[in-house]
């Protein structure tokens, strides 16, 4: 088998969730080639190249890859997949934009957000909110698949000695533009892939009292996250929402403030290692999946936790 | 200009799902069956579009079993001028649906093609993104924003970090996240002028659509229960136990 990882990264970073999806490759097993496809991307190659288990690195790069166009790179990758067995992409925004585009070009049925691999044609992945695990076969020729990149530990980033090579295939459908973008600026470390993630709920009360929780986060080191309620409520932005159809996280301490634990929340930190609930409400459901949990008023038990961290 | 709203029959957010005891699907028997919270969102999108004089007509569209007739009537309450179904008593994976929306995108030529990003019960967020692949258009995927102007669309993406914009030429396909708008509730006239509007019916096949399975669910199971652990009383023994027990601060 061989098989194709499709590279997430900022044309000058490669992004973390890259080798969790190669670790999903590696429990497929297989030659793994990695393609970078970007615009002025070739450090990001260069560290490809380097990463643990891969055997060849491909750089597409052409200004029309540069803000990874569905319409563009799609193309693409259904021309480069005929030589692979599967094709990987990690669950992200992106990797959710473009991998159905290359799986319907290709005639094939992809598999999305899958969370464990149980052989070469057959995956488990949630449905239902996180409520309901399915075990799904494929007959596909080509296997595209999306991953869920908590479910993976990541392959290290160094130690690998991969070919680099260059394809000069470019694509430009023309029917769509970057206009902008306005990415949240933040000291503090990414949401998933933060060691600690303090979250705040509609307990919270206000967008103010956020700052409470942004200052333990920074004692912690930790990145500050939300439940869907407190998004809703417009507490915090939205890139901020861990849940089902936010964020997936699982850092080795979850903080979960002020949260009542609705499935579509759990469904977002339960791979976490250690999880704590601070919540007035005794009979909340976070406590369910919590490994601490402390009954009371958050405003009373954050600041003398701040205190005695 | 014309737009094309996709909606899908799905079991009420509010509905536990569980699996059955044999682990062959899941247990839908005399559960609440609704349009897809996404799908509301766009035929919400589609109607405030028309409000604003920008579209002209707003086609729904489904592909499910007969019932899914009562979420159309819904779009059509909601503000949609007529429907169709695309009949299929099996339930479609997302190419099946790409490739039928794709034959409704051959016989209406629709402007604009307004969808959920997924639907709550397989969550695969992969149809309109396919419809992209098979029709060519270009694709604005977890819509915040949209705005038509000069015969192109702009769409505010929800992505990883933040927000991104995309001008897409016409035709397109935006796909729906869930703070575009806020839907609103139908009301009582406008229900029951809902049910004298046209309603189309139709079958994959006599769109010449394959609709046959690619996938094969083997299995479905409840995730693993994470075990409940202890409460704590105070945050001292809070602070001790993450620093002595746990070793994670």
């Amino acid at each position: 088998m061989s098989i194709l990882v499709i590279a997430e990264h900022d044309n000058s970073q490669l992004k973390p969730a890259t080798l969790n999806t190669i670790s999903a490759a590696q429990a497929i097993g297989g030659d793994i080639t990695v393609l970078v496809a970007g615009g002025g991307c070739a450090g990001v190659a260069d560290a490809a190249v380097k990463i643990a288990g891969v055997s060849k690195v491909l750089l597409a790069d052409n200004a029309a890859y540069g803000h990874q166009l569905a319409e563009n790179v799609a193309p693409l990758v259904a021309e480069l997949a005929a030589g692979y067995s599967h094709v990987l992409a990690p669950a992200t925004t992106t990797g959710k934009n473009l991998a159905p585009r290359v799986a319907a070009l290709l005639d094939v049925q992809g598999i999305s957000d899958i969370s464990a691999v149980e052989s070469a044609d057959t995956f488990k992945r949630p449905i239902y909110a996180g409520n309901v695990i399915a075990t799904v076969q494929s007959s596909d020729a080509i296997k595209v698949l999306t991953v869920r990149a908590t479910a993976f530990d990541p392959v290290a980033a160094e130690g690998g000695s991969a070919t680099l090579e260059a394809v000069g295939a470019a694509h430009d459908a023309s029917n769509s533009a970057f206009v902008g973008e306005e990415l949240a600026v933040s000291e503090r470390p990414e949401l998933t892939s933060a060691r600690v993630v303090v979250s705040g709920g509609r307990g919270m009360g206000s967008s103010d009292n956020f700052q409470m929780l942004e200052k333990l986060a920074d004692k912690l080191g930790a990145a500050v996250g939300a439940s869907r309620a407190a998004v809703d409520a417009g507490f915090v932005p939205n890139d901020m929402q861990v849940g089902q159809t936010g964020k997936i996280v699982a850092p080795d301490l979850y903080i979960a403030v002020g949260i009542s634990g609705a499935i579509q929340h759990l469904a977002g930190m339960k791979d976490s290692k250690v999880i704590v609930a601070i919540n007035k409400d005794e009979e909340a459901p976070i406590f369910q999946v919590a490994d601490y949990g402390l009954v009371a008023d958050l405003f009373e038990a954050l600041p003398e936790l701040d205190n005695k961290l | 200009m014309k737009v094309l709203v996709a909606v899908k029959r799905v079991v009420d957010y509010n509905v536990k799902v569980r699996p059955k005891a044999d682990g062959t699907g899941v247990e839908l028997n005399n559960v609440k069956m609704s349009i897809n919270p996404f799908c509301e969102i766009a035929v919400e999108e589609a109607v405030r579009l028309k409000e604003k004089g920008t579209v002209t007509e707003i086609v729904a569209v489904s592909i499910g079993p007969q019932q899914a007739q009562e979420q159309l009537r819904t779009a059509l309450a909601l503000g949609a001028d007529r429907a169709i179904l695309i009949k299929s008593d099996s339930d479609l994976e997302p190419l099946a649906v790409a490739k039928c929306l794709k034959a409704v995108c051959e016989q209406e030529s629709p402007d604009l093609v307004l969808m959920g990003k997924q639907s709550i019960d397989g969550d695969n967020n992969q149809t309109g993104q396919m419809l992209g692949a098979l029709t060519g258009y270009p694709q604005g995927t977890f819509a915040s924003q949209v705005v038509v102007e000069g015969g192109k669309v702009n769409v505010t993406r929800e992505i990883d970090g933040g927000l991104q914009t995309l001008a897409l030429n016409l035709p397109a396909i935006v796909t729906t996240d869930l703070r575009l708008n806020e839907p609103r509730y139908a009301s009582l006239p406008n229900i029951m002028k809902a049910k004298k509007k046209p309603l189309d019916t139709m079958t994959p096949e006599e769109l010449g659509v394959d609709t046959a399975p690619r996938v094969t669910l083997l299995k479905v199971e409840a995730p693993a229960q994470r075990a409940a652990g202890i409460k704590v009383a105070s945050v001292d023994e809070l602070v001790e136990k993450l620093k002595n027990e746990a070793k994670v601060i």
